[in-house]
């Protein structure tokens, strides 16, 4: 005997859904507020002129050496059609997603055990700790000593940078997960194996997602700090680079181009969440 | 397997039952000396005020708490933890958000190890005994409450359990829904008969669905009264002001007439005691 057979229910129940919501999307905002935001970042790049090119000494900071927008606007178009442009980008990403993937394989990894078992956290918590005030430029010794090559010193800073707030977004994420979707999974027949796969992982997904996000931008902030070792490439090493050989135009460039990279790779790194967590989409009808 | 096919029993066997929730000097007896047959097909109402421990023996009958004392049984074999045989159909927000309603009804059967197109296809049958066909592609949130009940039921029911366990599970629900629903439930549980065990404090609902309703004493829950209902089925809404109906309300009532001075208590839950923030 099928379901046709036991036909829909006597009561009349059957109803039809509604067109489907639209997925939620950015709405275009209104032209005045787009025009107060432009606004604003014109009255910032014009106050920056302002200080560059009046050299404003407030005695207790200076604007004597901080080149103009339109110096640093030269010095950028000047590196766009420099050939060493792609080695410094080419080398900087390598160094940030190799750190950054490795963060977030034993961010989650280790997220996971202690967000879901008390024994996991009272021996990984403490050590980790311990080792997550620690800056990103006090490891560079150790960093020098412990690895082989300058390469993977680089890669273990922006890993350090980046562990810490996806580790400890998972833990929250995964401590989240509803004791009664567990317990109603449990009911259905799912072990501890799907447990985690089925419930507490796409539970703590969102937190996942966060942490990967802001875990992406502290990796670029670390990236100055890590290739200071480095002896050739890199936007880190090109702004550091840059100063010590006096173009100072260059520096503003290299820190533009870092906060334009760790901006872009974190909003990838939202869509990427975005296109794994479809349900999060669509809202009530 | 078709959908019809019938489970073996449901035959529940409860003796001197005791359970205590909380821990340390904080642990207290929620309910105690349950003795209790139910025997199988039987459509069984736990009624009782807020508090009195209905929940948490439902929670103990599902595996999810454990007994202080006694005994508890289904078809002659101790229950012990959670199994897809003991469903359970809890008040609200238990389908899993990130995946489709047909997912969500086929979740047992994948846990099972049925292949994807045979769970699909069973999960879409499902759905369609609780009106719900044409929503099998969408989310949860996209439901609306009663609807998502209704998903739960599936859920459960394709697993063809021996004793389907509810916890309030229309409480959450608006009164006209609600008594939608309850049709719904009968109707369903005529086609696919199996042991219910439905916790409710809603003393119509309770003699509007039930083959009999226990009512149970204020904490520490005990069993008060096993009244048997003798109403025949099929039942319908004008079932609740027939006279012998309007009797047995006023009976209820007065065994669940708070007794002076003591305050309600909070409301328990099938895994134990209430948790902050588990809304």
């Amino acid at each position: 005997m099928s379901a046709g057979t036991l036909g829909a229910p006597g009561v009349a129940l059957t109803a039809r859904p509604p067109a489907r919501a639209e997925p939620r999307r950015l709405s275009p905002l209104p032209v005045h507020r787009l025009a107060i935001q432009a606004g604003a970042l014109g009255l910032g790049l014009l106050a920056w002129h302002l200080a560059a090119s009046l050299k404003l000494d407030l005695s207790f900071v200076t604007f004597r050496n901080v080149p103009t927008p339109a110096a640093v606007a030269r010095a950028a178009w000047a590196l766009a059609h420099a050939p060493k442009l792609g080695a410094h980008l080419g080398a900087s990403l390598a160094r940030v997603l190799g750190g950054f993937l490795a963060a977030l394989v034993a961010g989650i990894g280790l997220g996971l055990a202690i967000g879901r078992s008390r024994l996991a956290g009272d021996l990984l918590l403490p050590p980790l700790e311990v080792l997550r005030p620690i800056p990103a430029v006090a490891w560079i010794p150790l960093a020098i000593l412990m690895f082989p090559s300058s390469e993977a010193s680089m890669v273990f800073i922006t890993f350090t940078g980046a562990l810490f707030p996806i580790l400890l977004n998972t833990v929250h994420g995964a401590e989240a997960a509803s004791p009664r979707l567990v317990a109603s999974a449990r009911s259905l027949g799912a072990g501890p194996a799907a447990i985690l796969r089925e419930v507490v992982i796409p539970a703590a997904l969102p937190s996942i997602v966060t942490g990967g996000a802001i875990g992406m931008g502290t990796a670029w902030f670390c990236l100055v700090t890590a290739e200071m070792i480095s002896g050739q490439y890199g936007i880190g090493y090109f702004t550091w680079e840059s100063y010590t050989l006096q173009n100072y135009d260059d520096i503003v460039v290299g820190m533009l181009l870092i906060g334009l990279l760790g901006m872009g790779s974190s909003v990838a790194v939202r869509g990427l969440g975005r296109l794994a967590m479809p349900w999060t989409r669509g809202g009530r009808p | 397997m078709s959908l019809a096919s019938a489970p073996t029993a449901g035959r529940i066997d409860i003796a001197g039952a005791a359970i205590r929730l909380g821990a340390g000097a904080a642990a207290f007896e929620v309910v105690r000396d349950i003795d209790l047959t139910i025997p199988p097909r039987q459509f069984v109402c736990l009624l009782g005020p807020s508090g009195c421990g209905k929940s948490t023996l439902l929670g103990a009958l599902a595996g999810h708490l454990d007994l202080a004392r006694g005994s508890l049984a289904l078809d002659g074999r101790p229950v012990a933890g959670p199994h897809p045989e003991r469903g359970i159909v809890f008040q609200q927000h238990t389908l899993l958000p990130w995946r489709r309603v047909v997912d969500n009804v086929a979740f047992g059967p994948k846990m099972r190890g049925v292949g994807r197109a045979e769970r699909l296809a069973r999960a879409r049958e499902f759905l369609a005994v609780v009106g719900l066909a044409d929503f099998a592609e969408r989310y949860p949130a996209e439901l609306s409450g009663g609807m998502q009940q209704r998903v739960e039921i599936a859920r459960v029911l394709i697993n063809r359990p021996r004793i389907l366990l509810m916890d309030e599970p229309f409480g959450a629900l608006d009164a006209q829904t609600r008594l939608m629903m309850q049709e719904l439930l009968l109707d369903i549980w005529t086609r696919l008969p199996t042991t219910v065990v439905f916790v409710t404090h809603d003393i119509d609902e309770a003699l509007f669905l039930g083959d009999r309703v226990l009512v149970m004493s204020a904490r520490p829950g005990r069993i008060l009264e096993d009244i048997p209902l003798a109403f025949p089925r099929p039942r319908g809404r004008e079932l609740v002001t027939e006279p012998d109906f309007v009797a047995l309300k006023r009976r209820c009532l007065d065994l669940l007439r708070p007794r002076d001075g003591q305050p309600p208590l909070p409301r328990l839950t099938p895994l134990g005691l209430p948790l902050a923030g588990a809304a």
